[in-house]
């Protein structure tokens, strides 16, 4: 049991102010990762819950207990660094250890919990090595074996995956996951990877400039961004966001007007748009397809063909709303696209957002199923 | 690496053998000094016969063994009481400063520049009142003081090479700041921490202004003894030389057994 309560949380560097008032709650078991663009202020957060900076101003619970005196050592915090920090003097099998000997763990207790850990995290064959001899991945689950060897309340983990290579760090997500699964415990994992949010969170944070944007799970932020923000920063390759107007409001939803005539109708509450106001429409890539009756049309500007994908940019033209706009359409990789042919890309309505003037969204009639 | 040709190899060792010649000709010519014969000792001849008979009168003359006691107790008790209240500051300052840090660090150095006898008349006065005067302790005290700002400024350029993460991850794991320290900083900065106490050592060892200032006899240490040899008699070179042979012997074995160990200090974390 460890769930944890941030109230109005703050965090000051003399008239800097890095945590603007943030409140979040993350249940028991919970996987969940604060996720934003470098500087957000994600691994401010993160060291304000392990303790290791000081709060300046609102309440941390761990359990229902107030802790924003606590210090590091006393909060039973288990925490994973970028850098790994791993004890460079102590061999392998001395780093795991070294939490249960500050504890005052037997010495048998401690053989059995070190070896426990490294038959999970597989590092049996260099419980004597030293880190300096072990590679980048081995000594992240070093670093991630001393974790679990406390058995703590919560485990922090912040941009752990950020310097191993690509291969890599596509097995530690998944291991990771599976620890989350094997372990039942409570995990905040900072990154600024959306792949990494998305593929391990139960509950995404997203965090701008001090604030939170939006909370919820990866397929909630991903089917209803609650802001213009979380709908470019969540969804890979990102939302095209096009400037338009609304021309009327429909019982099935808002009708807007598309850069080159075409109009669509986008599924969202209608009381809010007046006719003729500016708003943003977001499309996801892959709800743009090539199509005869395409309501957009623009000139092909160049083509990443990913194998089993390929995205087309497209140049939107004609118009007086959004001139120049480029949109990203997410199709098959055999599609024979090609650079400076003028396609046509039918919109599904179901995959498009609209935000007003202050950037946040309009609800959608219906949630998204997978979102609910 | 690129192959040197043997001249300016030759050339380098000539060079460098040179410049050794040069540091180490007074030590020899002392050595040199105390085995001849009082009215040879005078003379620049190098053809003499070697005796020991300087060495002889001076551990006659004086308690040999008391003063180097001294000298080793209040060496290692000035280094060690320095280290005890270095370490805490020098952590302090690497890992917490404040705005006022840079400038404490420059202050604290500054005071090295004050000439010593300018507060020679003070600090006596207050050791005559302490009843301090003539005593180990006073004695540890004083080196304490006077080395304490050059092994802070060492313990601290050494500490600020250890990745705050990793004191960082040590609290995570439950370390409160003696386990940090203790199990963490002392182990990674272990060479430097060394070095600082060697070169304190050294520096305590050929302290001579405040031991013949403050002592007389019975903590007197080895700068007193070799002074107690410049008599009012006259100089006696022979007799002189021995004694600062035997006084700095010890320090000079000691600093040839763990030069390995200074060099490293010194240069750690020159190269990451």
């Amino acid at each position: 049991m460890a769930t944890l309560r941030l109230r109005a949380l703050r965090k000051s560097y003399g008239t800097a102010e890095i945590i603007k008032g943030v409140d979040l709650d993350i249940a028991d078991r919970e996987f969940a990762v604060f996720v934003g663009p470098s500087g957000c202020g994600k691994s401010t957060l993160l060291r304000m819950i392990a303790g290791l900076e000081e709060i300046t101003d609102g309440d941390l619970f761990i359990d229902g207990a107030r802790v924003n005196e606590v210090g590091p050592a006393d909060r039973g915090l288990a925490m994973v660094f970028q850098s790994y920090a791993l004890y460079p003097h102590m061999s392998v099998r001395d780093n795991m250890a070294f939490a249960l000997k500050l504890a005052g763990a037997s010495k048998a207790e401690r053989a059995a919990k070190v070896a426990e850990a490294s038959r999970i995290l597989q590092l049996d064959a260099y419980l004597d090595r030293k880190p300096k001899d072990l590679s980048g991945g081995q000594r992240q689950r070093v670093a991630i074996g001393r974790a679990i060897v406390r058995h703590p309340k919560i485990f922090l983990f912040d941009e752990p995956l950020s310097n191993l290579d690509a291969a890599l760090r596509g097995q530690m997500r998944i291991e990771l996951a599976r620890l989350h699964r094997d372990l039942a415990a409570t995990m905040i994992y900072v990154t600024h990877d959306q792949v990494e949010a998305m593929t391990m969170a139960d509950k995404i944070v997203v965090l701008q400039a001090g604030r939170i944007e939006q909370v919820g799970s990866p397929l909630e932020l991903y089917h209803h961004p609650a802001n213009l923000f979380v709908a470019g920063f969540i969804g890979s390759p990102r939302m095209n966001l096009l400037p338009v107007r609304v021309v009327s409001g429909d019982p099935a939803g808002v009708r807007v007007g598309l850069p080159g005539g075409g109009e669509v109708v986008v599924p969202v509450d209608s009381t809010r748009a007046a006719p003729g106001t500016g708003v943003t429409l977001g499309i996801r890539p892959e709800a743009l397809k090539p199509g005869a009756e395409g309501a957009l049309a623009g000139a092909v500007r160049h083509v990443e063909r990913l194998g089993g994908l390929t995205l087309a940019h497209v140049a939107v033209t004609d118009s007086a709303v959004a001139d120049g706009a480029t949109v990203v359409a997410q199709i098959e990789g055999s599609a024979p696209v090609r650079v400076g042919e003028t396609i046509r890309l039918t919109i599904d309505p179901g995959a498009t957002h609209l935000f007003d003037g202050e950037g946040r969204a309009l609800p959608h009639q219906s949630r998204h199923p997978l979102a609910a | 690496m690129v192959k040197q040709s043997l001249s300016r190899r030759i050339g380098i060792a000539v060079l460098g053998w040179g410049a050794a010649f040069v540091l180490f000709f007074p030590l020899l010519w002392m050595l040199l000094t105390s085995l001849k014969s009082e009215p040879e000792a005078v003379t620049p001849s190098i053809a003499f016969t070697p005796t020991l008979q300087a060495y002889g009168d001076v551990l006659a003359r004086a308690d040999y063994l008391a003063f180097a006691l001294n000298s080793v107790i209040i060496a290692i008790g000035g280094t060690v009481l320095a280290l005890a209240l270095a370490i805490p500051a020098a952590y302090v300052m690497a890992f917490h400063p404040t705005k006022r840090t840079r400038s404490t660090l420059l202050w604290m150095l500054s005071t090295k520049m004050l000439p010593s006898v300018g507060v020679l008349v003070p600090i006596y006065l207050l050791f005559r009142t302490l009843g301090l005067l003539d005593t180990r302790i006073g004695l540890i005290l004083v080196y304490t003081l006077m080395n304490l700002p050059i092994v802070v400024w060492m313990l601290f350029t050494f500490f600020k090479e250890v990745p705050n993460d990793i004191l960082e991850a040590g609290r995570m794991d439950g370390a409160r700041t003696g386990a940090e320290v203790w199990h963490l900083l002392l182990p990674l900065t272990l060479p430097g921490v060394a070095s600082t106490g060697l070169l304190s050592l050294i520096l305590c060892w050929n302290e001579a202004f405040w031991s013949l200032n403050l002592t007389s006899s019975a903590a007197a240490p080895l700068t007193a003894f070799i002074a107690s040899f410049s008599s009012p008699q006259g100089l006696f070179f022979a007799k002189l030389s021995a004694a600062s042979t035997v006084a700095v012997a010890p320090i000079l074995v000691f600093g040839w057994l763990s030069q390995r160990q200074l060099v490293r200090g010194l240069t750690f974390g020159a190269v990451k």
